[in-house]
């Protein structure tokens, strides 16, 4: 079967099935469904880079929102140090967008090729528990970035640390997630969790509520500019929506330590894949 | 004196509130999208599908009245779209409602933070076409 000869019926199942398993293994890995959309797109599917970052950008919207609901009424989440950062992600998402119009399909393709390798380091390297300071941050403070959470010892405060660094690495992630398509969780959580200290379960949760803020600046660019296709968007949009609410309902009885590492290197593979294609001019 | 009772705008509250707007602005939006699946596929289900080359979306699919004119005239693709812009719309009611959550919490801080936030996505979304 020759993949520029399907049908719209049979491009809509296959990519369905693709994004469904995409969703799935992004649910399950913690490390969203977003970032292997666009390769399995312009790799296997053959669609322009462009199309293909419309439809995961779409798709990163629904996730983060279906997800978010959960963890915010669970009150883990912090809304303040969310609706703070989301300032730095929307104005680097708004960027982001208007760069991707700018530069050659090649060199976003590489600087995607680039991100997945990072995210695949990122996965598979054993994490470092930082302690957080005990002595409060003044500009945190200031800014009531400071929270607690409900664990099963009972609530655990903490403390903030390292705002303007936390503030600029958002600026990066936003865009990053305006040029490629993605949520670009990694990078939040990297800001949160190394950089502001803030406790992991919070900074997951917390960055997951805001991936789809963040998307959305980007969207509306996206979509006034054309990139945003329907026919395409809609079996990538309704399969990973149904892979990640799957992912997150078989969460508990997974082994996911195996299958993190196998997703790494699908990740590794496509990232290869993906700066080879740009260099060469493929995409 | 007649006493008006408010709800009480607790953080608590506000999270309650923005789960469930979350979750149905992601429902409604796939719903949508899924029946404008239905028609599109119903009537152009057996042509040739290839994104390969970028052409760009048409106008009526790019702006929200151009949106709004396709899926109520029964399109496809615009029903699609139109879910699209749905699901678009959630995270930015979702910073809308966190102003008023802000406001009734009386953080001036805050409710300036989310509005800028605000101004952000509504330029997105109207201003950059």
């Amino acid at each position: 079967m020759h993949i520029g000869s399907l049908t719209v019926w049979e491009l809509t199942i296959l990519v369905w099935i693709g994004s469904a398993i995409a969703g799935l293994l992004g649910s399950l890995t913690g490390l969203g469904g977003g970032v292997v959309l666009v390769p399995l797109l312009t790799l296997f599917f053959k669609v322009d880079i462009r199309y293909a970052i419309g439809a995961s950008l779409v798709s990163v919207i629904a996730t983060s929102s279906g997800a978010a609901a959960a963890y915010v009424k669970e009150g883990i989440s912090n809304i303040r140090i969310g609706m703070f950062l989301e300032i730095a992600t929307t104005l680097g998402a708004v960027l982001g967008a208007f760069l991707a119009a700018k530069v050659s399909t090649s060199a976003i393709a590489i600087v995607f090729g680039a991100v997945l390798l990072y995210s695949a380091y990122l996965s598979a390297r054993t994490r470092v528990r930082l302690k957080s300071d005990e002595i409060p941050d003044p500009l945190a403070t200031r800014l009531r970035l400071n929270g607690s959470f409900p664990t099963p010892e009972g609530i655990r405060h903490y403390f903030v640390r390292r705002v303007p660094a936390g503030f600029s690495l958002m600026f990066g992630a936003g865009a990053l997630s305006g040029l490629l398509g993605i949520g670009s969780g990694a990078v939040k959580v990297l800001a949160m969790d190394q950089a502001m200290r803030i406790p992991f379960k919070v900074s997951t949760t917390t960055s997951n509520f805001m991936i789809g803020v963040t998307a959305a600046a980007s969207a509306g660019i996206y979509l006034s500019r054309g990139y945003i296709d329907p026919g395409l968007s809609m079996p990538v949009m309704l399969g990973v929506l149904a892979g990640s609410l799957t992912g997150t309902r078989i969460l508990v009885q997974v082994e996911t330590k195996w299958l993190r590492l196998v997703f790494s290197v699908v990740i590794l593979l496509l990232g290869a894949q993906m700066i080879y294609n740009g260099a060469a001019g493929k995409i | 004196m007649k006493t008006i009772r408010l709800p009480v705008w607790t953080d608590r509250r506000v999270e309650d509130l923005v789960g469930n707007l979350l979750r149905s602005g992601v429902l409604l939006a796939a719903l949508v999208v899924f029946s404008g699946a239905v028609v599109y596929l119903a009537r152009h289900g057996g042509e040739p599908a290839d994104y390969r080359v970028f052409h760009g979306e048409p106008n009526q699919l790019r702006t929200i009245s151009g949106i709004l004119r396709e899926a109520f005239s029964f399109q496809g693709r615009g029903i699609i779209q139109l879910g699209l812009l749905l699901l678009i719309a959630t995270p930015v009611a979702r910073v809308a409602l966190s102003i008023v959550g802000f406001a009734a919490e009386r953080d001036r801080m805050y409710v300036g933070f989310a509005t800028m936030v605000l101004a952000i996505l509504l330029y997105s979304l109207f201003g950059s076409s």
